[in-house]
């Protein structure tokens, strides 16, 4: 089988490519080809040893469907791909509208819907939470400093500001957050969502959906170490009953298809976990369920292939990651191959 | 005379290294606070406890018994030890 996977930019933003990578060919079960998808160069996962058989490098989504869908067929032709893994938010949009295209060259994908994807976006989700009685922060989306400006007389500072797609900023009054919301409409877009801040310890949860709404595995994780980006850098796995119900219900709720990962804070105040984003995909950290037990990146396989899947029943909490920095040395030559070829 | 039990996801380690699974928060005992925590791990009453430890330990009974009410206040703020 021949599997292809995207995301292999493991920086100190990382995507989940490489541990999505990682957790395949540890599955005794696993018997085929990796294919690296990448968009640039640099992407370290490229350089690493017995990670993908072979890497492509294609065009961001943003270039046009019809230029990525050519890429991808063209790298089909030569490899002859059975199931793409997209592990990135921004391309997902993208894989969801071409997964009859690619269904035709006998490509699978194992994907939510749009409007799967779009209840758990950063607008949507506070309606998903109150319509489901999940706790979460409340929320007003705003399009202007003007409205900025006119927020509800409750809203009171510290308060988060977030992008329509990435990144958040814990703010302290009205002129942080109007630099805040300049910086983030410029970078993202609108709406920007303005979102009470919860103080608390982070907690987070992988979970595989199966689509027909049973949660096929889950794992929950305590971060130990996050850096100044806020990525967990160290983390270990916890056994709380509360995450596991609360992520069972979502994936219920959603019929949600794919990898997803649930980001929470347990309220100093009143010591109950709020839902504060759902991420459509598995985390950087889902090696971490491998090892703990559940290998959800090669469950996610058998039910792209329609195999029968049962559900995980436990993993082994005190499993804990330590993320580090190693320097992966290649020469001129690799570089220059991957560079103009588009392909190593 | 009080009673107290252990939380059913706390790992106690020989070291006296403590791993509360459903929090991930750890913490570390040392000798006398392993004995408690294996004392309520016994289902032993407080007063047990504390003259297991008199018999052990050359401490008068009322300093042990002011360190004893401590160590159960700091168990019981971390949700190592409860009623």
């Amino acid at each position: 089988m021949n599997i292809a996977v995207t995301g292999l930019n493991a920086t100190d933003n990382p995507g989940p490519g490489v541990p999505v990578i990682r957790s395949i060919k540890e599955s005794k079960e696993f018997n085929g080809k990796i294919i690296g998808l990448v968009y640039d160069s640099l992407e370290p996962g490229i350089y690493m040893e017995n990670l993908a058989t072979k890497c492509y490098q294609i065009p961001y989504p943003s270039s046009g469907l019809t230029h990525f869908y050519d890429r991808l067929e063209l790298i089909h032709e030569k490899e002859k791909i059975d199931l793409i893994i997209p592990t990135l938010d921004s391309e997902l949009y993208a894989f969801i509208k071409l997964e009859d295209q690619l269904n035709r060259l006998g490509i699978k994908t194992f994907l939510p819907t749009i409007e799967q994807l779009n209840i758990r976006g950063k607008d949507k989700l506070f309606n998903f939470c109150k319509d489901n009685g999940i706790k979460v922060p409340r929320n007003v989306l705003v399009n202007s400093v003007q409205e900025l400006q006119k927020l509800p007389d409750d809203f009171d500072f510290p308060l988060v500001v977030k992008g329509i797609f990435y990144d958040a900023q814990i703010v302290n009054n009205i002129e942080e957050a109007v630099s805040a919301f300049q910086k983030l409409s410029y970078k993202w877009g609108f709406p920007i969502i303005i979102q009470e801040h919860v103080a608390g310890d982070e907690f987070n949860v992988v979970a595989l959906g199966n689509g027909k709404g049973s949660l096929t595995g889950a794992v929950a994780m305590r971060k130990l170490y996050i850096t100044e980006k806020g990525k967990g850098w160290a983390g270990v796995t916890i056994n709380e009953k509360k995450l596991f119900e609360i992520s069972r219900l979502v994936i219920e709720k959603t019929k949600w298809q794919s990898g997803m990962e649930l980001e929470f804070i347990k309220s100093k105040n009143d010591n109950e976990y709020y839902l504060l984003e759902i991420n459509p995909r598995f985390p950087a950290w889902v090696y971490l369920a491998t090892a703990a037990g559940q290998n959800l990146p090669y469950a996610l396989i058998k039910l792209a292939q329609g195999e029968k899947v049962e559900p995980f029943e436990n993993f082994t909490a005190g499993t804990i990651f330590v993320r580090s920095s190693w320097d992966l040395i290649t020469n001129i030559k690799t570089f220059e191959k991957i560079s103009t070829l588009g392909e190593l | 005379m009080n009673k107290y039990r252990i939380p059913e996801n706390l790992a106690i380690s020989d070291s006296g290294f403590l791993f509360l699974a459903s929090t991930g928060e750890t913490f570390s005992v040392n000798e006398i606070g392993k004995e408690i925590l294996k004392g309520i791990q016994l289902h032993k009453t407080d007063e047990e406890i504390i003259n297991d430890l008199l018999n052990d330990y050359d401490i008068d009974k009322q300093s042990l018994q002011k360190d004893f009410d401590d160590f159960i206040l700091q168990l019981q703020k971390n949700n190592l030890a409860l009623l």
